[in-house]
């Protein structure tokens, strides 16, 4: 294929959905509102005015560098990252350099590959920038609503090779945050923001699947960051135009240059927005105006038994305890609310189980929260198992019949079953039709089914 | 009414058994402000008609029957403290017209407490210096001698109590700014512990070296008003939950028995020997009041200087970069030569390949000195130094060498690096001009310190000395 291998690092943005900012009281639900309405001194920046950590902010922080499978820094502190921008209001951000909260951790992917999680910090968002024409002039306007807002910084160590692997890391990412309920990381809203640092190597004898982790020094020379991502799909395209780049400058022996790129969605590449040369000096040193923060043992013991268990772990509970396979298990874990649902959905029936002795098997309710795209939030669990039970009662009740109006229908049909057993899916559906004809009653339509394709396989 | 023998204790009793009402009292101030101000540039904001509106309202309460703690006592603010409708200019020309919209704590804590604020006061812009002379809006005179500087950075607050041109004056103290105007003004200041007195509403100039001090006529005054700025803020996470004392409670206990550390390093080079023999006289007096003098080493004082010039700028250089003129203020053309000296010395030290020869080794030793301090008020109560090596100078005479000028911190700074209080009052006077000496003690510990101090001030009441203006 290629005698590169892309080395490929994140660093991704979280922003915490807490109902105040990081450093004063002002609400942090900024989206959409009138600019400059959800400001004070601090936000602003005003003369005399000092930041007063969010200690719920921290603890989220804190939470998910443990559901990152981090070390926590039990002495950690705020330090100033200085630098000029007019979305700046203080001319420095508060964040965290060599103590974060979080550090050494990983995500595994689902190939058993595990991506180095080097350091998950907490800092504070800017205001918002934007260019207008105003009464006929060209204007930049500021709104701080956003300016403090908490955000969690996640990097990576440089262990990715290809695009999909950033995508899985990133789906995960995404899936574990809102998991913890700590961010709803809506990409379209910028509550989670991507950058990929994307370098390519030539190594020999380099295997991507199992040399996961390559040595510091064996890191190409250069370094290209691309910036301010919102979409796992504009990732993935930035990281394959980048490395398709890097590879023709390589090939003409040159070196790319190191610096920080843009992707343009309109011309589908990346393009040039800051050299090396420009690198900012941050002379990050100490924030003064706040103390260290000090995590007991016991705090962070408390906050690891306030982690939920994870899509994964969750999955692969869902497999062993409720028979299900790793497909069904996967999509009731994608989100946290369903997994929730299915399992009190479970529940109920064991409960209503021991009353009218009809229990429902939990891969019964899978299939059909799954088949029939339950809205969750508008049934509830307890309805959801009647639903079922109703549908399922006809079939228990008509199981003989079933079986033999099934036997019928292969007997007269021996065209579509040659067909279906040649491998034509749609023989299926025409059989099923003809066993409801004949059963001229509403079931489950699955329940049919199954038993069609068992039937047809025997 | 004599406003110059007035102390924050008798007006309270005058103004609780009527002899003048809240009105009549500022009305005094401001005619003594219209009289000697001309001569001394201690305010940049006169807060007249505020200033008489409140006296009215101080008036209304007490006939009500109300009592404050401070009700109806004029007091002014360094132009430093945020003030809510009232300009704020940190007498710099870059903030000339900007009018913040809150008001800190503390100022808060003091119209709570029932104060009349009669205006803002000069100082050395952003409290850059020691001698008021850095101030964008023309340097303060010295009450004493109008030839002379007052001392730095809180001129305004020294002369202005000096010059009975009010009762309290409130002051930042970041390396001495409180204690040196103090001593040169021969009025009693407090640089409290660090966090005591919340720095909410406060410009900042160095972070972890800034304290909110007062500067009062008598070190009973001093602490009535610290009585009411201490305390934990819950806008400040520098300031701890430690209870508030009653600093005024021990005021009469008397020194018996106690033991003051005479640092050797303090009197050693560089002190002016008149200085060294007014501060001998009042160890004299302490120790036949009954405490015990114990000499003891700082050993790492003289690097406290050095470190305190690499921590301060660091910090100011960041504290400054809020200033860009695009939501209040001028832009940074306004800065004056201290502020930018400074900034350019600050954001050298913290510069990339510089940080850890500069900045974290300044840590370190401030670390060091934090160490000498701790040891040595193991074994004494509380330290007694010199507030500045030399007596007031003459204005101008150091403009021209800030490194002169920096040197004058040498007795004040390691308060600052160590966190711990200090109190700067009156001993005498060298050629007409006031010294004073500044007392040490252990963190939150002001109560001993006014101790220590009031009863010293029992035995030579210099407060009852005064200028002729």
């Amino acid at each position: 294929m290629t005698k590169y291998t892309p080395i490929i690092g994140l660093e991704v943005h979280v922003e915490l959905k807490t109902n105040s900012k990081m450093f004063c009281s002002c609400s942090a639900d900024y989206f959409g509102k009138e600019p400059n309405s959800h400001t004070c001194p601090v936000c602003l920046g005003l003369p005399g005015a000092l930041p007063v950590p969010n200690k719920t902010a921290i603890d989220w922080c804190i939470k998910i560098s443990l559901a990152l499978n981090c070390k926590i820094n039990e002495f950690s502190k705020f330090d100033r990252k200085n630098y000029f921008y007019p979305d700046l209001a203080k001319g420095y951000q508060i964040s965290q350099y060599d103590l974060p909260f979080g550090y050494d951790g990983y995500i595994e992917l689902s190939n058993g590959k595990r991506i180095g999680i080097t350091r998950v910090h907490m800092e504070e968002d800017t205001g918002k920038l934007s260019h207008q024409e105003l009464h006929g002039g060209k204007v930049s306007l500021i709104d701080f609503n956003r300016s403090g807002v908490p955000l969690v910084e996640i990097v990576t160590e440089p262990h990715f090779h290809d695009a999909l692997e950033v995508k899985e890391y990133l789906q995960k990412l995404q899936q574990i945050v809102r998991y913890l309920d700590v961010s709803n990381a809506d990409m379209d809203k910028g509550e989670m923001r991507l950058e990929p640092n994307i370098s390519l190597s030539k190594l020999s004898n380099f295997n991507p699947a199992t040399d996961g982790k390559i040595s510091l020094e064996k890191l190409p020379k250069y370094k290209v960051e691309v910036k301010n991502i919102n979409s796992f799909k504009f990732v993935e395209k930035a990281v394959n135009f980048e490395i398709k780049r890097q590879e023709e400058i390589l090939e003409s022996s040159k070196l790319p240059a190191q610096e920080t790129r843009g992707w343009d969605e309109n011309r589908q590449k990346t393009f040039s927005q800051r050299s090396k040369e420009d690198a900012h000096d941050y002379r990050y040193f100490p924030e003064p105006d706040i103390p260290p923060i000090i995590t007991t043992k016991k705090q962070i013991s408390t906050l690891l038994e306030s982690v939920p268990e994870l899509a994964d772990k969750k999955a692969a509970r869902f497999e062993q305890d409720f028979s299900l396979n790793s497909y069904d298990a996967e999509i009731l874990t994608r989100e946290k609310s369903l997994a929730d649902f299915f399992e009190e959905a479970v529940k109920k029936n064991q409960e209503s189980g021991i009353r009218n002795q009809g229990n429902i098997d939990p891969k019964t309710i899978a299939n059909f929260i799954i088949n029939k795209k339950i809205n969750i939030s508008q049934i509830t669990p307890t309805s959801l198992i009647s639903q079922i039970a109703s549908s399922k009662q006809i079939a228990t009740i008509d199981e003989k019949e079933l079986t033999k109006l099934i036997e019928d229908v292969i007997k007269e049909q021996p065209k579509a079953v040659t067909d279906y057993k040649n491998g034509k899916e749609a023989s299926l559906m025409f059989l099923l039709g003809q066993v409801m004809k004949k059963l001229g009653k509403k079931v489950d339509t699955s329940i049919i089914k199954d038993s069609l394709q068992k039937k047809l396989k025997a | 009414m004599d406003i110059k023998q007035l102390t924050i204790a008798q007006t309270l009793q005058d103004l609780r058994d009527k002899k003048y009402s809240s009105t009549e009292l500022t009305q005094a101030y401001l005619k003594r402000i219209k009289q000697v101000e001309p001569k001394i540039h201690a305010f940049i904001t006169v807060t007249e008609e505020e200033a008489l509106k409140h006296a009215e309202e101080a008036g209304k309460k007490r006939s009500k029957g109300e009592e404050l703690p401070l009700l109806g006592i004029p007091i002014a603010l360094k132009d430093l403290y945020v003030t809510q409708g009232i300009k704020t200019t940190a007498a710099s020309k870059v903030l000339e017209n900007f009018i913040p919209p809150y008001d800190g704590t503390v100022v808060q804590k003091l119209k709570a407490a029932g104060a009349v604020i009669i205006g803002k006061l000069n100082s050395d812009a952003w409290a850059h210096g020691g001698s008021g002379e850095n101030s964008d809006f023309g340097p303060t005179k010295n009450p004493w001698n109008t030839g002379y500087v007052p001392g730095g950075s809180s001129s305004g607050s020294g002369a202005s109590v000096a010059a009975d041109m009010t009762l309290v004056a409130m002051g930042t103290d970041t390396g001495g700014s409180v204690r040196l105007p103090a001593s040169f003004c021969n009025v009693v200041g407090l640089k409290p512990t660090y966090g005591r007195v919340s720095r909410y509403g406060i410009i900042s100039m160095a972070s972890s070296l800034d304290t909110v001090g007062h500067l009062t006529k008598t070190v009973e005054d001093n602490a009535l008003v610290l009585n009411i700025t201490a305390g934990h803020d819950e806008h400040d996470a520098t300031t701890p939950p430690v209870p508030v004392k009653n600093y005024t409670k021990n005021l009469y206990k008397g020194v018996q028995g106690m033991k003051i550390g005479i640092p050797k390093e303090y009197f050693s080079e560089g002190i002016d020997p008149e200085i060294k023999t007014l501060i001998e006289n009042a160890l004299k007096i302490l120790e036949k009041q009954g405490a015990e003098l114990v000499t003891l080493s700082l050993p790492h004082t003289k690097y406290a200087n050095p470190a305190y010039y690499i921590i301060m700028p660091a910090e100011v250089s960041s504290n400054l970069a809020r200033y860009d003129g695009i939501r209040f203020g001028h832009d940074r053309s306004q800065f004056g030569e201290e502020a930018k000296r400074r900034i350019m010395l600050g954001t050298y030290a913290l510069s990339s390949g510089y940080y850890d020869a500069y900045y974290k080794k300044a840590m370190e030793v401030r670390t060091l000195i934090k160490n000498d301090f701790d040891k040595a008020l193991e074994n004494v109560d509380v330290i007694i130094a010199p507030v500045s090596p030399t007596p007031p100078w003459k204005l101008g005479a150091k403009v021209n060498d800030p490194l002169a000028m920096y040197l004058m911190d040498i007795f004040t700074i390691t308060a600052n690096l160590v966190g711990v209080p200090g109190l700067s009052i009156p001993i005498g006077f060298v050629d007409g001009l006031p010294v004073g000496m500044q007392i040490f003690g252990p963190h939150f510990s002001e109560d001993v310190l006014y101790q220590v101090g009031h009863t010293y001030e029992q035995e030579n009441p210099l407060y009852q000395k005064k200028p002729n203006l």
